[in-house]
């Protein structure tokens, strides 16, 4: 369980995350989105205390992160920036971090296998691809086994393998009943969390399930398939009600809800092979809900 | 998925599990045996080479002034071993802001004051033994040079054992010094440059000052104030031994200060 409340963070006169409330449930993915600059790796960064919050309060698992007595058990971290020092082996990093609670050895080797670092341990980190250091911190995150887990674009850097491993890994961890904050791109988002936060500008735009997102988003669009498409374009088009095409048989009607589209084909007698309405998108609902408190948007006529 | 090896009952931090990681971060570097290599190498080796040399020098004029001192001759060379334990001093530091390693440091142990006596009392502990090693072999080896001149004493002379003792306490406040200037500057080149600056261009700055306020001020400097423990005889232009290490102790404890007000207070 993570909660912010009223969390804001001001970096001289910029303020990058802005009275942000919001909590986290265990048992499912919860993703964090929102364009670059949104103060997204801020806000997880104010969760560890790694950053002292200008305003507001931030708690893990019930209160702050430093009161716990084993915050490695209580949450495992991998934040955007790289946390691994390039002159010791993957093993030591490991030790190291692992001496600091008494978390034994064992452990260590069983992480290094979990993420598939074995055959590299005992190398110097400074040589590993974005891909291996990524690994390194996901092994460093789940070292002490915890109830939580805070991970900064997680999926930066690694293969395909590698991010389909990350994903089905995030969804066992939750599955466990583990709170699983993610902060990713959107479509890596759209395939794994199940809850998003999105924030603009260092405020709370969303705190919704991504089904409920993607309804919210009013999108009155109908694909029709039929062998007489130009005739029921003509008796569609009216006030109100735009017809495109991109196929011969094909017909995107746009402003007329598909029952009224069937009756309409029913009277003339038009026989449809499809008829379907258009679900919006993850990403048109996020363009949507953004569109607003897009830091760095283009203006339009800028080219 | 992640089967549980840990018995959660005993997992928690101590200081004695913070000292214990640092302990393995420490080892765990090159830069660490490489500093300590070179400095045990210049302290013993230019120890021995300028024992000799003056040895060989004084012998042919057959005239020993009053300003000879062989314990000090035979300690010269930790005045070169202090760059390489300050260096270590403030890379086992700022190493950590530069890699990003920080991070994950403090993740671990949030409350960030354990880490901070860790990384101070596993380096001065490091430094301090093999300082003193480095010394004592750097005092026996410039006397037994020293003897084939007649000019060596032994460890039973008077000040030999403190000006031993003094050369692993220099080499421990100058890593001290560079430890609390790596947390209160993070940064490896601008701490380099402030450590430096104190020791070596400070100095130099004094010898610009009107000769009535350089013997007020340059005693006070940190270099010339901490290395008169060094010293066997008496020199009117330093501070006496004790009193001089301690002004160069008081440098050590304000920039350590600054470090940990910069850790606690500072967005890491």
């Amino acid at each position: 369980m993570i909660e912010a409340i009223g969390l804001t963070k001001h970096f001289g006169p910029t303020v990058a995350v802005d009275d942000l409330t919001f909590t986290v449930r265990p048992g499912v993915v919860t993703g964090f989105l929102g364009p670059n600059g949104a103060g997204k790796s801020t806000t997880m960064r104010m969760l560890l205390a790694l950053d002292h919050p200008t305003a507001g309060i931030a708690r893990v698992n019930g209160r702050p992160y430093v009161e716990h007595r084993a915050p490695l058990r209580e949450v495992g971290a991998l934040l955007e920036a790289r946390a691994i020092h390039t002159g010791r082996s993957a093993r030591n990093h490991l030790r190291a971090l692992a001496a600091t609670h008494g978390i034994p050895r064992r452990r260590v080797t069983e992480v290094i296998d979990l993420v598939g670092l074995h055959s590299v341990a005992d190398k110097r980190a400074g040589g590993f691809s974005l891909g291996m250091g990524q690994r390194l911190g996901i092994a460093s995150a789940l070292l002490g086994d915890p109830h939580t887990l805070i991970l900064d674009e997680p999926v930066n850097g690694l293969d395909p393998d590698g991010i389909l491993w990350i994903r089905n890994l995030l969804k066992a961890l939750a599955a466990e009943g583990r709170t699983v904050f993610v902060s990713s791109h959107l479509i890596e988002m759209a395939l794994t969390a199940s809850h998003l936060i999105v924030v603009g500008q260092g405020r709370l735009i969303a705190d919704a399930g991504v089904d409920e997102l993607i309804r919210g988003v009013q999108r009155d669009v109908v694909l029709v398939r039929t062998d007489e498409a130009v005739r029921l374009r003509d008796l569609l088009v009216s006030d109100g009600v735009s017809v495109t095409s991109t196929k011969a048989d094909e017909l995107l009607v746009t402003g007329l809800a598909s029952g009224a589209i069937g009756r309409v084909a029913a009277d003339a007698r038009i026989a449809l092979v499809e008829l379907t309405p258009q679900q919006a998108s993850l990403e048109e609902a996020f363009m949507q809900i953004t569109r607003d408190s897009v830091e760095f948007a283009v203006p339009d006529g800028v080219h | 998925m992640t089967s549980t090896t840990l018995s959660p009952y005993r997992i928690e931090v101590t200081q004695a599990r913070a000292f214990n990681s640092e302990w393995i971060k420490f080892r765990s570097l090159r830069s660490t045996w490489y500093s300590f290599g070179i400095a045990l190498l210049v302290a013993i080796g230019l120890g021995v080479l300028f024992s000799a040399l003056r040895g060989r020098d004084l012998h042919s004029h057959g005239f020993i002034g009053p300003d000879f001192d062989p314990v000090e001759i035979s300690l010269r060379g930790m005045m070169l071993a202090q760059l390489a334990v300050g260096v270590l001093g403030v890379l086992f530091v700022t190493g950590e802001y530069s890699t990003g390693m920080i991070r994950a440091s403090l993740s671990a142990i949030p409350k960030r004051v354990p880490v901070f006596t860790s990384k101070v009392a596993v380096f001065g502990v490091a430094t301090f033994l093999i300082a003193t090693v480095a010394s004592l072999i750097a005092f026996l080896g410039g006397q037994a040079a020293l003897s084939s001149y007649h000019f060596g004493v032994s460890l039973s002379s008077p000040g030999a054992v403190r000006a031993v003792f003094g050369g692993g306490l220099y080499l421990l406040l100058v890593g001290l010094l560079a430890v609390g200037l790596g947390f209160a500057i993070r940064n490896t080149g601008g701490a380099i440059a402030a450590l430096f600056g104190l020791m070596l261009v400070l100095p130099i700055l004094g010898e610009a000052l009107p000769s009535s306020w350089q013997m007020h001020v340059n005693k006070y400097l940190p270099m010339n104030a901490g290395s008169s423990i060094m010293t066997s005889t008496h020199h009117p232009d330093l501070l006496s031994p004790w009193a001089g290490i301690g002004v160069f102790a008081l440098y050590a404890v304000a920039a350590l200060t600054v470090g940990l007000v910069v850790l606690r207070h500072r967005d890491a």
